[in-house]
């Protein structure tokens, strides 16, 4: 998944240049912070290898140009193989966004010959027990040695670590973990507060010290290591008075494409609700990225409201992210609550307080399981 | 950062395997990818960059390009090889 601290030197032109494909929603894990929705069990049609193979043909006819496999779990489709190197055919740059689960050193193999560039695979934390909790899963011991394999075969890599309060204090023991196995890229991506991270947001968040703390053992590292390690560390946009330039605009550079075949502008788009997302299956991608209403319907700047308006750091973030707005404040167009300059800005303020109080009362993460939330009586209620 | 390496005229150099370097149609420009990243690559970087091929040291570079442009690009050349560098676009093959 493209970050926010990528280095993007390209304005886009108006091009899809990053296509992402979400394969599945299935997943061997449990993960409390998925990104993916609620009733993801509810898009069980996924699309065939031969529809995934127009998407690609179609995003490389316009110029997309780094293409992510991600999910759910992509190695749990059994055409991946065939769709990486199919991908090398078209000229993308590839990367295969991981649990690890499922990727044996055969099938590793077959992706390097098939051309795959890059895999990026998610490490919890460098203990085993607190990694397995944090899944839900028993799968420390293979991630490892999946990170292993990934080097033998020679791929660059990217560790990805979703930081949350639970893990945050591991920040010197993973970039250990992280020497050791010989990794190019580690992402200190702090978790982002949407469908399940959002339900579990109070037991999740850091305190700004524990940041602190966390930032200092990078900088050391950095220091130590220069170019042969390069780590990003991403601090929770709830930190800071501005918001991320989220996906660099909506509509720019990204488009996702979800199981069903419905295009999304963001792997979270789906949490805003009243937009209908134009499918694959019914419409060429031109049409869905340069016609379709949904692609349209944040893109530049007209359809902000104060303060965003006449706000002269409009150009720089957009106005934040849509679906943040969209589920802290329930209107998507307004500004990102993260920005000080926002009128519900005391929602991000308060939620910090719930985190740091210390008579917060703890409860229970809500882990990524069919059926775990029903939003079914939200829908009758309407 | 831990390491400043300085680049002689006997050096060759490569692009690092981790990127890759490509006219792009549909962009009209010449681009460098990488894990996460896209670099659009000005003209004279472009050639500097194709000449880049394991094979050549920096001097028939930059004696390639001075003929090329007739003009003495020796300054730039040197200048953007260590930018290119120290962003880890290209290494030092011997």
């Amino acid at each position: 998944m493209p970050k926010d601290g990528s280095e993007l030197s390209l304005d886009g032109l108006g091009i899809p240049m990053w296509l992402t494909l979400e394969l599945t929603y299935r997943c061997p894990l449990h993960c409390p912070w998925c990104s993916n929705p609620l009733d993801f069990d509810k898009f069980k049609n996924e699309l065939s290898t031969e529809d995934w193979k127009r998407v690609l043909r179609e995003g490389r006819t316009m110029g997309a140009l780094q293409l992510g496999f991600t999910g759910g779990e992509p190695m749990l489709r059994d055409d991946i193989e065939e769709l990486v190197a199919y991908s090398t055919e078209l000229g993308y740059y590839s990367n295969l966004i991981t649990s690890g689960v499922g990727l044996t050193p055969e099938r590793l193999k077959t992706m390097k010959d098939g051309g795959l560039k890059q895999i990026q695979l998610s490490l919890q934390s460098s203990d085993r027990e607190l990694t397995n909790k944090l899944v839900g899963a028993d799968v420390y011991d293979q991630k490892l040695a999946v990170a292993y394999d990934i080097k033998k075969q020679g791929f660059p890599m990217v560790l990805n670590v979703p930081v949350c309060k639970q893990n945050i204090g591991l920040t010197r023991n993973i970039l250990e973990l992280a020497e050791d196995i010989g990794v190019e890229y580690i992402e200190f991506a702090n978790i982002q507060y949407y469908n399940w991270a959002l339900l579990n947001r109070s037991e999740f968040l850091p305190s700004r010290e524990e940041i602190e703390a966390a930032e200092e053992v990078v900088k050391e590292y950095r220091d130590r290591l220069g170019k042969k390690m390069e780590i990003y560390f991403v601090i929770p946009d709830y930190f800071d008075d501005r918001p991320k330039a989220c996906m660099n605009g909506w509509g720019a550079i990204h488009l996702t494409i979800g199981p069903d075949g419905a295009a999304l502008p963001c792997q979270e788009s789906r949490v805003i609700k009243g937009l209908e997302f134009p499918n694959v299956k019914d419409h060429s991608l031109d049409w869905i990225w340069n016609e379709s209403p949904v692609f349209n319907e944040f893109r530049g700047d007209n359809w902000m409201k104060e303060p965003c308006k006449s706000c002269d750091e409009k150009e720089t973030d957009h106005g934040g992210c849509r679906c943040q707005s969209f589920l802290l404040t329930g209107d998507a167009s307004n500004t990102d609550p993260v920005c000080s300059k926002s009128p519900h800005h005391s929602v991000i303020e308060s939620s910090l307080a719930e985190a740091a109080s210390e008579h917060r009362v703890e409860r229970p993460l809500v882990f990524r399981r069919k059926g775990a939330i029903s939003t079914d009586f939200l829908e009758t209620t309407e | 950062m831990s390491e400043t390496i300085t680049i002689t005229a006997e050096n060759i150099i490569e692009i690092s395997p981790m990127y890759l370097f490509r006219w792009e149609e549909p962009q009209q420009a010449y681009v460098l990818l990488y894990p996460e990243g896209i670099v659009k690559v000005n003209e004279t970087g472009a050639e500097i960059l194709k000449l880049c091929d394991g094979i050549n040291t920096v001097s028939e570079v930059i004696t390639k390009l001075n003929d090329k442009y007739s003009t003495d690009v020796t300054e730039s050349i040197n200048k953007f090889l260590e930018v290119a560098h120290a962003k880890g676009w290209v290494r030092i093959k011997s």
